[in-house]
């Protein structure tokens, strides 16, 4: 079993990183991009069984994988 | 009064620390490695600056899952003081023994220089002894350093904003904040007050030789204290 977790910038903190992308594309000749945030994909691959996964990987999000102060997060099981 | 460094993989101001503790202060010091469960008998502990981990993940955020923090964190909660340093106030801030996060620079640049600090806030065992008004030049040396938090109004209130950045005369401004910072925030304590966190190096600054020793401050206060305990 895989699993995927997003984890991104709560809408209201400042992203530097994600502006600066966005300069950049503009740069490149994209003038449709207004605003760029940059998250991150982690993959997991789990074993098959997991009785609660769908509990532990919300454990997992909030112990380590995401800062809840500034980050949210969403997952995906993939069978 | 015995000092515990907590010394992590890729921990790189422990040896600037264990310094200024055991040489310039001469107390007894000594590291605790973060795979130890136990402080021993230490009286304070210094969560030192570096890159953790490697900031794998998030600034700070493996380090706070290490077996020594639980043992940093049943100290705190005891009434321990702990001065968490740079890499160390992000580890503190993720193992949640104080408020908030500390994001990336609004600039995007690794920021490496001296700063000016206003000390303000509930007394603590770091800046009791430090006279009020008094403008401290420390260096920064970080690349997340953007102080967040959810109600800074409530964490003004509660007097526990430690440092903030200022300029040479104690002015607030945005020219004085290096990194985007919310208010201009360095540094904050707990509830309590005994954990202090702060972006600036205070034992890179407590040599004359050094340019300032204004960091030296934060330690000899929190001898004074000690011996006040006693």
């Amino acid at each position: 079993m895989k699993a995927r977790v997003y984890v991104t910038l709560k809408s209201g903190v400042l992203d530097p990183q994600g502006q600066a992308v966005a300069r950049a594309l503009g740069r490149l000749g994209f003038g449709e991009v207004k605003d760029a945030r940059i998250g991150k994909l982690i993959e997991m691959q789990l074993a098959d069984d997991v009785k609660d996964v769908e509990g532990h990987l919300k454990q997992m999000c909030e112990k380590l994988l995401a800062n809840t102060v500034i980050e949210e997060y969403r997952f995906e099981i993939i069978q | 009064m015995n000092v515990a460094v907590v010394r992590f993989p890729g921990s790189n101001c422990d040896d600037d620390a264990f310094h200024v503790v055991g040489r310039v202060m001469g107390q007894p010091v000594r590291f605790a490695w973060h795979k130890e469960s136990s402080l021993g008998d230490a009286e304070a502990v210094v969560l030192p600056g570096g890159f953790s981990y490697g900031d794998y993940l998030r600034a700070g955020a493996m380090a706070a899952n290490s077996p020594i923090m639980g043992a940093v964190k049943a100290f705190a909660e005891k009434g321990g003081p702990v001065l968490a340093i740079c890499n160390g106030y992000q580890i503190a801030c993720e193992a949640g023994l104080l408020d908030g996060a500390l994001t990336r620079n609004a600039s995007l640049h690794f920021e490496c220089r001296d700063v000016h600090l206003l000390v303000e806030g509930k007394p603590t065992p770091f800046t009791r002894g430090i006279p009020a008004g008094r403008v401290l030049r420390i260096p920064i040396a970080h690349a997340e350093g953007r102080f967040v938090h959810p109600d800074v109004a409530a964490l003004e209130k509660e007097g526990r904003v430690v440092f903030r950045y200022v300029d040479p005369t104690g002015g607030v401004s945005d020219g004085a904040n290096p990194n985007g910072s919310v208010a201009n925030i360095a540094g904050t304590c707990n509830a309590r007050g005994n954990v202090v966190g702060l972006m600036p190096h205070p034992e890179r600054a407590s040599e004359a030789l050094l340019g300032s020793d204004d960091g030296k401050m934060l330690f000899a206060s929190l001898l004074a204290e000690m011996g006040r305990r006693v």
